[in-house]
């Protein structure tokens, strides 16, 4: 494995190869630390610091099949929504130990990412858009209708996890929701990491750069998108999962188009094709919209909108492209 | 039967106005390659424009029509030139979405903060307020307005781009734009002329179909989907296309609303992943104009 990814990294530039793996190594360390010091510092604001550390988690499955596989999708959060449903019904009805509704969240969106992904990832461009979306809405009308089970548009509330690993009760002040949260993100960007890294994951990046390559090569490009996605759904599932968890409740709009479309913008805000970048698009996006929404919900639609315009006009790879830029302007000028 | 007949005026009705609204969206894909979400902002200004002309300077339906299509394609053709053309070809997908979201936004914040988060109304004139009788059976008249409207629509369409000029450098621009070039066709000037027909095909649709499409600042957002969907079934760049695709997802849709009330857009979104699951370019790529 660590051949073939040499190889691929020979063609980078020896110093943007520095730089990405210096933040790659530093990455982890990097967010735990700031995701503690956030505990300490913020202690009124964990609320929104868990809802932040597990939307990260769902950019991040994003970020795994558009920046890593190429697929340009605006449903992603059907993913989501069923990983956080079958935790939050199963949460209700039968398990009340958090892991094991992760696992469960994980499997329902990994299911569904898998299913959708063999009927929908032979198109391309428009036509996979729009499929992504239609998906996205059916899985919300079904939710939606399902009332018995999910509760419909009044949302699934009464879910009381158990203790963490039977030792860390959910306190009311989510000190517990936020370390957990916390815990799951570090590890779920471990295993994603080690995803992007092993020979399917560049296999991956193969398909998105050039497809009819791989199938001259003998691969099956649609083979590997599948596979990716139901890996991202499962990601995905899980941070529905988490959501459902910590938060006690899962309301439609989990499930939604719009859902979605605020994932990739967030994504887009922090760089594709870079596991950080998720991360700290995801931040970025979530404090700006806490302070501006507060106000006025429109003035914060006017600031998004003029930032991603701003993105694409003047910083196309988002923020983390922009500082690596930067960094590395810096390091030039002293060589 | 009377039932049959309702969803009949009512789906077609509502078919022509998404078709006047996709199709506009249809031209502009197929030309520049643009994925425009954009374009139901741009529907929604007008419907806009249209009410406060109607409304709060009294102007009657058909110059607030106007008026508000003028305006509306005066004020986006600036962003074809200072935003749009950036991002022209299939290769900036990722691009587009973001940039038109972005605008998207842009836009309906704007509208909220000018004309307040209610829903407005353009007024309808006495003439379109009646009935109009078709044989045995009589029909709102403002639905058979709507129409005859989107049937004028098709039929204007079919004659610019088969019959003229303009339509021939269109036609060979959308085939090969690096030929067209060569050959002396000004392509920069072909797709501005072809952004201002998209905006008024939308404005129009926009006025045309407040009764349908309510007008209030999500507008923009709520009904984006809807579009795309009818130009993707349709096949980018196909005027009978987008219009076969808006009528058939005009019925499903209002057939499922009249007959099970209860599952809402269920049948639209299966019908479409169906039809784009058998025909991935579109129903009708390749066959018409």
């Amino acid at each position: 494995m660590s051949a073939v990814a040499t190889n691929h990294t020979r063609h980078e530039t020896a110093r943007g190869r520095m730089t990405r793996i210096a933040m790659d190594g530093a990455a982890v360390p990097i967010m735990a630390a700031f995701g503690l010091a956030a505990f300490w510092l913020f202690p009124e604001d964990l609320g929104l610091m868990t809802r932040i550390a597990a939307t990260a988690l769902f950019v991040l499955s994003l970020d795994l099949v558009l920046g890593f596989g190429g697929i340009a999708t605006l449903g992603q959060a059907a993913m989501f929504g069923t990983g956080a449903y079958a935790a939050g019904i199963a949460a209700v009805h039968w398990v009340s130990d958090p892991i094991a509704l992760l696992a469960i969240g994980g499997v329902a969106g990994g299911l569904i990412a898998l299913v959708t992904g063999a009927l929908i990832l032979h198109a391309r461009g428009l036509t996979l858009l729009m499929l992504t979306i239609a998906v996205v809405q059916i899985v919300q009308e079904v939710v939606n209708k399902a009332r018995d089970w999910t509760g419909g548009s009044d949302g699934l509330s009464g879910i009381d996890p158990a203790p963490v690993l039977g030792m860390f009760r959910f306190d009311m002040f989510g000190r517990t929701s936020y370390l957990f949260a916390l815990a799951v993100l570090l590890v779920g960007y471990m295993v994603a990491r080690r995803i992007v890294k092993s020979p399917f994951g560049l296999a991956c990046r193969g398909v998105k750069e050039d497809q009819l390559r791989i199938a001259a090569l003998g691969g099956s490009p649609k083979r590997y998108l599948v596979a990716l996605y139901a890996i991202a759904g499962v990601f995905a599932g899980v941070a529905g999962a988490l959501t459902a968890v910590t938060s006690g409740i899962v309301g439609l709009d989990s499930v939604s188009f719009s859902w979605s479309a605020e994932a990739l913008v967030m994504l887009v805000l922090g760089g594709t094709g870079r596991l950080y970048g998720a991360i700290i698009g995801t931040v970025a996006f979530m404090t700006i919209h806490h302070i501006l929404a507060a106000t006025d919900p429109f003035h914060w639609m006017l600031f998004i909108g003029l930032f991603l315009m701003a993105i694409v006009l003047f910083a196309p790879g988002g923020i983390t492209s922009a500082f690596e830029r930067l960094f590395n302007r810096v390091k030039g000028g002293r060589a | 039967m009377e039932t049959v007949f309702g969803i009949a005026v009512d789906g077609v009705a509502y078919g022509m106005i998404l078709f006047i609204i996709s199709v506009g969206l249809s031209v502009t894909l197929g030309l520049m390659r643009v994925v425009n979400l954009a374009h139901g902002a741009f529907a929604m200004v007008a419907g806009y424009v249209a009410s406060y002309a109607a409304q709060g300077l009294g102007l009657p339906y058909v110059a607030a029509l106007v008026v508000a299509v003028l305006l509306t394609v005066v004020a986006t053709l600036p962003m074809e030139k200072l935003l749009y053309r950036r991002i022209y070809g299939s290769a900036n997908e990722l691009s587009q979405v973001l940039l038109t979201i972005g605008l998207t936004f842009v836009i309906v914040a704007c509208i909220n903060y000018l004309f307040g988060p209610t829903l407005k109304r353009i007024p309808l004139p006495d003439a379109l307020l009646g009935t109009v009788s078709i044989g045995p059976k009589s029909i709102p008249a403002h639905r058979a307005f709507v129409i005859g409207m989107g049937a004028a629509t098709i039929l204007g369409l079919w004659w610019l781009l088969e019959r003229t000029d303009f339509g021939i450098k269109l036609r060979a621009a959308v085939d090969d734009p690096n030929m067209a070039a060569a050959l002396g066709i000004r392509t920069e000037r072909l797709y501005m002329a072809t952004f201002a027909l998209g905006t008024g095909l939308a404005a129009l649709g926009g006025v045309l179909g407040a009764e349908l499409l309510p007008l209030e600042p999500y507008y923009a957002i709520r009904y984006i989907v809807l579009f795309l969907a009818v130009v993707a079934v349709g096949g980018a760049g196909s005027i009978f296309g987008s219009a076969a695709a808006a009528l058939a997802l005009g019925i499903v849709d209002t057939a499922g609303k009249y007959l099970i009330p209860n599952f809402g857009e269920f049948f639209f979104y299966a019908a479409l992943i169906l039809i784009l699951f058998r025909w991935p370019h579109g129903f009708f790529h390749g066959r018409a104009a």
